[in-house]
């Protein structure tokens, strides 16, 4: 790890302030100088692995007592940035109300890091792609812009279908945000010219040409909350994973559905452990808007939600194991009971 | 009687508590890298990024403008040292791969520099700072890549002498009514025991204290010693505690005598806490394997030709290998037997043992074609062992010392519910999960070695016991403290036991399942000196029977030895007569058939054990068998292992708790084999990816839903004096095949190559 220099900001407009001041104009989030701490479970990770070098650590936890809260807005939910993902997860109007959000956080990490991690940082964590993870290996598009992809021929098992470039296949770890981006969440940002928010789905960039930019933050702007409109009780997500206890997603489903006497009337379908970003499978939606629920047709979701998938050596069994994720989650979604 | 204290059997000792679980559980035991140092100065290691090639250049720079940076040690300023043999060929290390001599790379994650700081931080802040240009050139990775080359191991490996080979197999096969061939494979894995493989290294003028969690404190001792060209006598190693050893530690790395030496140069000790990741290259590791079992059988289920050929992934230099057909060559009752074990060389860093390092990719291979015979045959596999169970093992005719393979079977089968399975595969689910049952067999050679103890009494019973045995997790504090208690019929609570240094009588490698039956022997022998004594003193009249002598105790004798006339000695009467405050005795035992140089090489910190198959009319194994459910989603094919239950049989058990505690830890282990471990290799550049706890997967407590471990009682006293044949190598063993027998069962899919992982199910 390199020497760093560490802030406490207590106040929103402090950390703004702190991470601003450092950031170059040129360099995207990911590089830039100062880096905001949460949790500091993915952060801490990647700078002992001297992945990630910043010169300056602003540590946003005071901020908890403004950016924490779970509490209802509007037809829907709010969820502060800084809540913690088990909080969150044991939530009982989270659980009873959009199921897919508490089992997502429920479903990743361990009990330890989820008492640890937070909304805002988790949503923000990079990929767990091994060759960006060891520095050793010079070619990474994501930490050396230009340098070429370790993993696109290497061992890439953990790897992207969907979303991928021909600079970049490594995926989206996470679980929590496939549920804000099927839930059409959006993002509440304060940054050093005030408030905006903006559809989850607009967050993260998918890898294209520039891997090394993944999301449309700017160095200096946090993310302060979450809001979910509506309610979705009619909900799941559906990790398959190889330990039980806590692992990353080999594939993941979220699903969200709201039925009336037997008839779709709306559809959310997001994959995880898949793609490149949070994955919304719109195209899946689509076919599933005003139909009856059958299994020939969770057959055909799940075949239009991989239609662009794109494997590799070692990865793409993760297309027919995506489309029985994706379908059997759709079965549970439209046979539990609310 | 609780489960983890199992109330003990015929042949059992007491399940007393660990002798160590208080200051484990509170924090207080001492690892090596907790071991006070005065003013140390911190190392850090830079590995290289290739596998194969050389350091063009290192530009040091940057590195050295780090603020607190003492020196940074590469090739060209190196301490030189000597080399050192492998282990195998008279040696001390388990790579012959010397780093820092030069600027070639042998393998990936080398040691290629040791940056020394005034903190560990800034040591890792420079090592992060070194820049390194390599002339690469391709290296072959593992099997079928280019450039690797095959030859059979017998001729190039000093410890495989022999293929076993038996009658005709050739023409048996050929003839055979019912027949099987099938093929297997396992994985790299690495032993990731908790504690990182640290080293500190202190000098007092020319002595050298030595930090360092080893499993053989005599071996680091003399290795280091002859690489540094100095008296062992020089060398000290500590490490009371050792955080887990799995093989890893059981013999020498190259970075004990490099640290010692930038010790030495500045003057100053030197403390050296590697990472997790980069402990998968500087250490050993457990090869990948690959197997072809060609089984004969009569419809009866009788075999008639067994042919095992076994290939593994060995380094340039050194052909290692762990020839696991002793074993599998010798389990079943067979007429005609045949085997190969061919070493591949590879440009990898030379592999080593891993718990129960022949056993486990060997029996996997043979256990499983077991499976897919009975499946052929139409028969219970349980019932297909018991048809082939033997009293002799078939190579050489010779009578295992005892043998409880089939009732560990009626046992585990009893308490797991086999008699409920329905064999045909996919016939059992509940909701979304295929059920499946497997079973297989277990076993792992009982082998001892040379070892020496000291042994001190006090009038007020206080007893002191001095050996260097090692405490890897395993209990070996604790039943070394109850083998003195009993023996001397003192209370458990006035034993105090020294091991872990080197400075202590030599004991063996607490490897190869040894440990109990070695050093509790010696201690039982030095106890008996002291008994001696003190009987002699007391009744100077008398000779002292051997009877008398395994049955008068020192203390309070308990009322069902009274009865049978043993009499207790009179402590302080004793040693009135002796007129001394204190009676000290040292002495050595060697198992039956030690070669003649076996105190020469304890001495030397060379192991010498004997027993397995190695006997001269006899074969020691101890046994067991392995039930597992296994469920496999039908929807995502997640596999997942929610009971395992062993029943072990392993002559005295000494402690029914601690032994509980092993054979448990082995089948979790054997389970994680089966389903969990393996080290990438990234084929292009010969490199390990996942060389992290989040990607090289382990089962934790949540992933461990039932384990239940039968001991059965065994009395077996052809092997040493205790009649202990081990337990630490057992359980680990079946469980990789009785999982892939119950995947089938599940699903009615083969699968032949380990890790069974998700994408391997097609249900």
């Amino acid at each position: 790890m390199r020497p760093f220099s560490y802030q406490r900001a207590t106040d929103p407009d402090t950390a703004v302030r702190a991470l601003g001041a450092a950031a170059a104009a040129n360099n995207p989030l990911t590089h830039a100088r100062a880096q905001p701490l949460a949790g500091g479970t993915t952060l801490i990770d990647l700078m002992k692995l001297d992945v990630m070098r910043p010169a300056a650590i602003v540590d946003i936890n005071p901020l908890a007592s403004h950016w924490s809260a779970i509490e209802p807005k509007g037809d829907g939910v709010r969820l502060g940035a800084l809540a913690k993902m088990s909080d969150v997860a044991a939530h009982d109007e989270i659980q009873r109300s959009y199921p897919v959000i508490a089992n997502s956080l429920k479903l990743a990490a361990s009990a330890q890091l989820r008492n640890m991690a937070t909304l805002g940082g988790n949503v923000m964590q990079r990929t767990r792609c091994s060759y960006f993870r060891d520095v050793s290996y010079e070619n990474c598009n994501k930490r050396n812009p230009g340098s070429g992809c370790a993993a696109m021929d290497g061992v890439n098992r953990m790897h992207a279908v969907l979303g991928v470039s021909d600079q970049c296949i490594a995926t989206y770890p996470g679980d929590f945000a496939q549920a804000l981006i099927a839930l059409d969440a959006t993002v509440e940002i304060t940054g050093k010219s005030g408030a905006r928010s903006l559809p989850f789905a607009q967050l993260h960039k998918a890898p294209g040409n520039t891997p090394d930019i993944e999301t449309t933050l700017q160095p200096g702007e946090l993310i302060s909350a979450f809001f979910i409109s509506g309610r979705w009780p009619r909900s799941v997500y559906l990790k398959a994973r190889d330990r039980q206890s806590y692992e990353f997603a080999l594939s993941s489903a979220a699903v969200a559905l709201d039925v009336q006497n037997g008839t779709i009337r709306d559809a959310r379908v997001a994959l995880g452990g898949v793609a490149t970003v949070p994955w919304r499978a719109r195209e899946a939606e689509a076919l599933l808007k005003g139909q009856r629920f059958d299994d020939g047709l969770a057959q055909r979701v799940a075949d239009a939600a991989f239609a662009d998938a794109k494997g590799r050596r070692h990865n793409s069994f993760k297309i027919a194991l995506g489309k029985r994720v994706v379908a059997r989650a759709l079965q549970q979604a439209v046979t539990m009971e609310i | 009687m609780t489960a983890a204290a199992p109330d003990p059997k015929m042949n059992m000792g007491q399940p007393v508590p660990r002798y160590d679980a208080v200051v484990k559980v509170t924090g207080r035991a001492t690892y090596a890298s907790d071991m006070p140092l005065s003013d140390p100065a911190y190392a850090f290691l830079v590995t290289s990024a290739i596998a194969k090639g050389r350091i063009d250049s290192l530009d040091l720079d940057e590195a050295r403008r780090v603020r607190g940076v003492i020196d940074i040690v590469t090739h060209e300023n190196a301490p030189r040292l000597k080399d050192s043999k492998l282990f195998s060929n008279g040696g001390y290390a388990g790579t012959t791969i010397q780093p820092l001599k030069s600027a070639d790379i042998a393998h990936d994650g080398q040691i290629i520099a040791v940056v020394v700081a005034e903190t560990y931080e800034s040591a890792r802040d420079a090592a992060n700072r070194v820049k390194v240009s390599y002339t690469a050139t391709t290296p072959s990775a593992t099997f079928d890549s280019p450039g690797t080359t095959i030859a059979a191991a017998k001729g190039q490996n000093a410890q495989f002498k022999e293929d076993p080979k038996v009658g005709d197999f050739a023409k048996a096969f050929d003839e055979a009514e019912v027949k099987l061939t099938a093929s297997y494979e396992t994985p790299t894995q690495h032993h990731n025991p908790m504690e990182l493989f640290s080293t500190s290294c202190a000098w007092m003028g020319d002595e050298l204290v030595i930090y360092e969690p080893s499993q053989f404190v005599h071996g680091l001792k003399h290795g280091v010693a002859e690489q540094l060209g100095i008296d062992a006598d020089k060398v000290r190693v500590v490490n009371p505690y050792v955080g887990g050893g799995f093989g890893s530690r059981g013999s020498m790395t190259p970075r004990t005598a490099i640290i010692a030496a930038i010790a030495k140069r500045l003057n100053r000790p030197v403390k050296l806490v590697p990472t997790r990741d980069q402990g998968f290259t500087i250490t050993t590791h457990r090869a990948e394997t690959r197997h072809e079992i060609k089984l004969g059988a009569r419809p009866d289920g009788k075999l008639v030709a067994l042919r095992h050929e076994g290939a593994e992934v060995s380094s340039r230099p050194d052909a290692y290998c762990v020839g696991g057909t002793k074993t599998t060559t010798r389990l079943y009752a067979c007429p005609n037997v045949d085997s190969l074990v061919s070493i591949v060389r590879a440009d990898r860093n030379t592999p080593g043992f891993m718990r129960s390092p022949p056993e486990v990719p060997y029996l996997f291979a043979l256990e499983s074609a077991m499976d897919e015979l009975a499946v052929k045959l139409n028969l219970d596999p349980v019932e297909l062992r018991r048809i082939n169970d033997t009293t002799n093992e078939p190579i050489g005719g010779k009578p295992y010392t005892s043998r409880s393979l089939m009732a560990c079977f009626d046992e585990a089968a009893k308490a797991f519910g086999w008699a409920q399975r329905s064999p045909q595969p996919k016939s059992m689910s509940d909701g979304d999960w295929l059920i499946g049952y497997g079973c297989a067999a277990t076993c792992y050679p009982t082998q001892m070695g040379p070892a020496a103890a000291r042994v001190r009494l006090q009038r007020d019973g206080r007893t002191r016991v001095e050996i260097a045995g090692h405490e890897i997790g395993t209990g070996a504090y604790t039943v070394i403290a109850q083998t003195a208690a009993e023996r001397l019929g003192v209370p458990l609570e006035k034993v105090a036991v020294f091991i872990g240094d080197s400075d202590l009588p030599p004991a063996p490698v607490a490897g190869g399942s040894n440990s109990t039956a070695s050093t509790c022997s010696v201690v039982t022998m030095v106890c008996d000196q002291i008994r001696q004594r003190l009987f002699k003193a007391v009744m100077p009249g008398q000779s002292l029977t051997d009877k008398a002598k395994a049955t008068v105790g020192i203390g309070q004798t308990p009322a069902t030895q009274a009865a049978k006339g043993d009499r207790p000695l009179d402590l302080e009467k004793a040693f009135d007569a002796l007129g001394v405050g204190v009676v000290e005795e040292y002495g050595e035992w060697k198992p039956e058939g030690a070669p003649l140089d076996s105190f020469r090489a304890m001495h030397s910190g060379q192991v010498r054990l004997v027993g397995g198959d190695q006997m001269k009319d006899q074969i020691a194994y101890a046994f067991g068998a392995e039930f597992v459910e296994v469920r496999v989603n039908r929807f995502t094919h997640e596999i997942r292992c929610p009971r395992l239950v062993g029943a072990f049989a392993a002559g005295r058990i000494m402690n029914p708790r601690t032994a509980r505690s092993q054979l448990m830890g082995g089948l979790i282990w054997g389970m994680s084999s089966a389903l969990l471990e393996a080290t990438e290799i990234d084929e292009r550049n010969a490199r390990y990816v996942n060389d992290n706890l989040a990607d090289y997967l382990v089962p934790v407590n949540a992933d461990v839903a039932n384990v239940e471990v039968i001991l059965l009682s065994e009395q077996d006293d052809r092997i040493n004096p205790v009649g202990v044949k081990g337990v630490g190598e057992l359980a680990n063993v079946g469980t990789n095949a009785a999982i892939c027998n119950a995947i089938y069962h599940a699903t009615g899919q083969r699968i032949r190559k380990l890790p069974v992982r998700l994408e391997n199910i097609e249900v």
